[in-house]
């Protein structure tokens, strides 16, 4: 105990607030992206044209730019968007100041459903054509065969690749930081400005993202068990 | 060699600052975009040039990590996992900082070993050093999954030919592996072309720094940004399009033969 206060020079409170915040960003961005990206896949793979060309639009433009640009775009384009509003309806300059936590875990919800919908589109496609047919030889309705049918064996398909979105979303938080959301990363920079010892720091922090990481790997490793339960292993 | 460097800087200025006029007398003389298209544009050029040469140097660091992570022996299988591990875990903005900024406790003992001035000190080698560190670790873990996805069978006749040790990775595994790894490593490049985009945060003016510097002498918060991102798309489909062509080069042999190969190729990518 004495020897990381000395350590960190009385700062070690950082990690802890950070890696909080950091934890609830990427748990309130996950469903974002799950929600964004079932919409995407299921308006990739639909038969009305717009919606089919609007999902492709989505998926193409948030994979080819880069999460700080879009996360710039969205927090600093909508304060002086609603700025200019206001201005405009009321006729009086007011400083808007957007809620935080609420624009980054939004920003990275939209970004990442892109990636997810990649995911479950593959997911869905990988779903055999006979059960989907056999659900409507029973005479259930789309939605029904798809909440019965599809969606158990698509968590299967699609789970090793939302295992790879929840460890790429929880590092993409960091960059949350350049809005000033306190999680780890920007606290770990107030640590390092306060003291001087940035190494220590960052290397700490670091350890923190691997921890969240290796736990993360293991949980994954237990859903998939979990999601194959019925299947048999041929191997 | 240097002088035609320059020369090519200089005719590459001297075309873009007649865009440049030609964009400010189109759109005004205090349009943001048009007022600061070569800045912008030089930007760009560090985007891509720190891209290709964090590719080169990541790649070449990465077959012999692949190689140590496939190795039985512990001595070299183990540093490569940490490596890996530790590269692939934790975020690149982290190691960037831890670079950059952490190098500042240990200025004294790097003055002493010569590393200081001109490396350590410079917010451009820190940024080149995270980013080839980062990619390579990316790219390892790329190549040893499909070294792995190399059917057994062929490296069986190679052996029962007579090849062996370095013969055998450079005809028979290698050449195997790139093809399966392709896919995935068109991916890799582009996200760490985008990635670039973090090295504005230590003072770095690439495009995204340009970008942010123009938004805070002009305040054109959302032109600016839209502008940048359309170039990040447009460079993301470029690099997208020339890996297909590499791509269709290096599967032209399987024209024709049906689909056996390609569905061999394709069930290894994603091992």
């Amino acid at each position: 105990m004495e020897y990381t206060r000395e350590l960190f020079q009385g700062y070690q409170w950082v990690f802890w607030a950070g890696a909080e915040i950091t934890l609830l960003v990427g748990l309130a961005s996950l469903p974002i992206a799950l929600v964004l990206g079932l919409l995407g896949a299921w308006s990739k793979l639909c038969s009305i044209g717009p919606l089919r060309g609007l999902a492709v639009v989505y998926t193409t433009v948030v994979r080819g730019v880069p999460e700080l640009v879009l996360i710039l775009l969205f927090y600093y384009g909508l304060t002086i968007l609603l700025q200019d509003l206001i201005a405009f309806l009321a006729g009086s300059s007011e400083p808007v100041d957007l809620p935080r936590f609420l624009t980054g875990t939004m920003t990275l919800g939209l970004i990442y459903g892109a990636f997810a919908t990649e995911v479950f589109r593959g997911a869905y496609l990988a779903v055999s054509r006979g059960q989907i047919e056999a659900a409507s030889a029973f005479g259930m309705s789309p939605f029904l065969a798809f909440r019965r049918v599809i969606l158990p064996q698509m968590w299967r398909f699609a789970l090793p690749g939302l295992g790879n979105l929840w460890l790429v979303l929880i590092k993409a938080t960091a960059l949350v930081s350049v809005i000033q959301l306190p999680d780890l990363m920007y606290q770990t920079n107030v640590g390092r400005m306060a003291t001087r010892a940035p190494f220590t720091f960052y290397f700490t922090a670091s350890l923190i993202y691997l921890l969240i990481t290796a736990v993360s790997l293991i949980a994954i490793r237990y859903a998939e068990q979990w999601a194959s339960r019925g299947v048999v292993r041929k191997i | 060699m240097d002088w035609l460097w320059e020369l090519i800087g200089q005719q590459a200025q001297a075309g873009c600052m007649a865009v440049q006029g030609g964009f400010v007398g189109l759109m005004g003389e205090g349009d943001a975009i048009a007022g600061n298209f070569c800045r912008l544009m030089a930007g760009a050029w560090l985007t891509v040039k720190l891209t290709l040469i964090s590719l080169v140097i990541g790649f070449a660091l990465a077959v012999p990590v692949a190689l140590a992570r496939l190795s039985r022996n512990p001595l070299l299988n183990w540093p490569a996992v940490a490596y890996t591990f530790y590269f692939r875990g934790t975020p690149l903005l982290v190691q960037l900082f831890l670079l950059y900024y952490g190098s500042g406790q240990f200025s004294p003992e790097l003055r002493e070993l010569g590393l200081w001035r001109g490396m350590f000190r410079e917010a451009y080698f820190c940024a080149l050093l995270t980013l080839t560190l980062n990619t390579a670790a990316y790219t390892a873990e790329i190549l040893r999954g499909a070294m792995l996805g190399v059917p057994a069978g062929e490296v069986e006749a190679a052996r029962a030919y007579g090849m062996s040790g370095v013969k055998l990775y450079r005809r028979i595994v290698f050449p195997k592996a790139m093809r399966i790894a392709l896919p995935a490593y068109s991916n890799e490049t582009v996200f760490l072309f985008q990635s670039t985009s973090l090295v504005s945060l230590v003072t770095l003016l690439d495009l995204m720094g340009v970008a942010r510097d123009v938004i805070s002498s002009t305040f054109r918060t959302f032109e600016t940004l839209i502008f940048a991102g359309l170039v990040y798309l447009a460079i993301s489909f470029l690099i997208f399009s020339i890996f297909k062509r590499v791509e269709q080069h290096l599967m032209r042999h399987l024209k024709g033969a049906g689909g056996g190969e390609g569905q061999s190729a394709a069930g290894g990518t994603k091992a």
